[in-house]
């Protein structure tokens, strides 16, 4: 049978104090564990191997390994129906953008979301406004747009977001094309 | 009634039937919405990864938009949600107010004053407008009809960052944008779930699933088509749709309307005009039901 117990070494005690620093998760100890979250989520009602209480609880007592192994993390579709019902107002939408980006700081992304920023470098939007697109605009009487953005690729140096561009990627057409 | 037009990103690629339906309705209405052709992606999709990113982005906007002295109008729900709360973050908290500031400061944009609104469009068309004015301009009431309401998520969650003006549990403004057409609101249970498009490049299965439920629970209910006003929701209820029905072995399809094509019809404009010809799901059973009236 599968280990249950929790071992000392496998905790980080300072997991919760790192999340906190990051903006969305201050208020992570209002949580008394109430389970309004996840019976509120409309992914755990069809995937209940998401479970935002779990996701909290293993903040608070800091399985780090145990929450950045698991892909989990990542399926929030940021819906919000948890925040709005926490009674202790945890605000669980934006804790679990905040573990996200605490992920994403250990080495940690899922290639969704990188193929995502990759997109938004590339064309300064999710999806490319090519020469056919501006075409068709124009024909539909609706004005042409920006292929690219300076000012994106300036942001993404100034906060440092470029480093989680995936470079191989760069001269590839857009998704929106296909 | 003059605004700063955020498209955002996949309007102009994705939603150009919405686009046009909106420019349509907003001419008949009185509504100047400007072109900046500066706007780029509000931030969205790099919350996840870096917050300080998104901030900036949607900062750099709404700095482009103050400069202009334009409020923005929003098409997209994630737009809408990720410029306000940003907004609201820098109006709110001085120390945060001066981080962006430096730095729009640092890439050559004005400093961001707090100064405009920022609303999704058909918060605009209930709240500046009003539907006693839209009623004046219904010419072909679209008397018979069901249809369904698709709030989504981000038109009015989190509640906080829109000032509480719906209830999040009982959303009444796309009803009443329903209903002034003419038409019902369909009746449906577990209408305010999520799209599940968030997660589609995580977990296709689980995304398709939570857009079945719905579009299940709609046509049971035997609506004429469903209304949405977020491109990201309509292309996981109307792109997607052939491809969920298929894996879910179901047999309907279920016309997908943008609120704005729906309020054009009955406004009296072509249906050509308002991008009908755009929509994936083809709705010709309901334009033919349209033109009976």
């Amino acid at each position: 049978m599968e280990d249950k117990v929790i071992k000392s070494d496998k905790i980080n005690p300072k997991l919760k104090y790192e999340i906190m620093k990051i903006p969305g998760g201050q208020n992570l100890l209002k949580c008394f564990a109430c389970g309004t979250c996840t019976v509120s989520c409309p992914v755990w009602q069809d995937d209940p191997t998401f479970n935002p209480r779990q996701i909290v609880r293993k903040i608070i007592i800091g399985l780090e390994e145990d929450l950045l192994n698991d892909d989990r993390i990542w399926y929030c579709t940021t819906c919000y129906d948890c925040y709005e019902r926490c009674p202790q107002d945890v605000k669980i939408t934006e804790l679990i953008m905040a573990l996200k980006n605490y992920a994403v700081t250990k080495g940690v992304i899922h290639q969704a979301f990188t193929a995502q920023v990759t997109e938004i470098f590339k064309f300064g939007r999710l999806y490319e406004v090519d020469e056919f697109f501006n075409k068709k605009r124009s024909q539909l009487g609706l004005p042409e747009l920006n292929s690219e953005s300076p000012d994106v690729k300036k942001i993404y140096s100034e906060t440092k977001l470029e480093e989680y561009v995936d470079k191989s990627n760069l001269q590839n057409k857009s998704e929106g094309e296909k | 009634m003059k605004y700063a037009l955020f498209l955002g990103c996949s309007v102009p690629v994705r939603g150009i039937n919405y686009e046009l339906s909106v420019r349509e309705i907003s001419k008949v209405l009185g509504i100047e919405l400007v072109d900046i052709p500066e706007f780029t992606c509000c931030g969205f999709p790099t919350k996840s990864v870096k917050i300080d990113s998104q901030m900036l982005m949607s900062a750099k906007n709404i700095s482009i938009a103050e400069e202009k002295g334009l409020d923005i109008v929003c098409l997209c729900s994630a737009c809408s949600v990720t410029l306000t709360e940003t907004l609201k973050e820098i109006k709110e908290h001085k120390d945060i107010r001066d981080k962006i500031n430096d730095e729009l400061k640092t890439l050559g944009f004005k400093p961001v004053e707090g100064k405009i609104k920022i609303r999704h469009f058909a918060r605009v068309l209930f709240e500046d407008i009003g539907i006693e004015k839209i009623k004046e301009k219904i010419v072909k009431p679209l008397t018979g009809f069901s249809i369904a309401a698709h709030y989504g998520c981000h038109y009015f969650k989190p509640s906080e960052a829109y000032d509480h003006w719906e209830d999040p549990e009982n959303p009444k403004s796309l009803d009443e944008l329903i209903k002034v057409t003419g038409a019902e609101s369909t009746k449906y249970s577990y209408r305010n779930q999520c799209c599940g498009g968030a997660i589609l490049g995580v977990d296709k299965n689980l995304a398709y699933k939570m857009t079945y439920e719905k579009l299940q629970r709609i046509n049971e209910q035997k609506a004429d088509a469903m209304v949405l006003f977020c491109t990201f929701c309509s292309i996981m209820y109307e792109g997607n749709q052939k491809a969920i029905l298929k894996e879910f072995e179901a047999d309907f399809n279920m016309p997908v309307l943008y609120i704005t094509q729906l309020l054009g019809l009955a406004m009296g404009i072509s249906p050509d005009t308002l991008g009908f010809k755009l929509n994936r799901i083809r709705p010709k059973e309901f334009l033919q039901k349209f033109e009976q009236i």
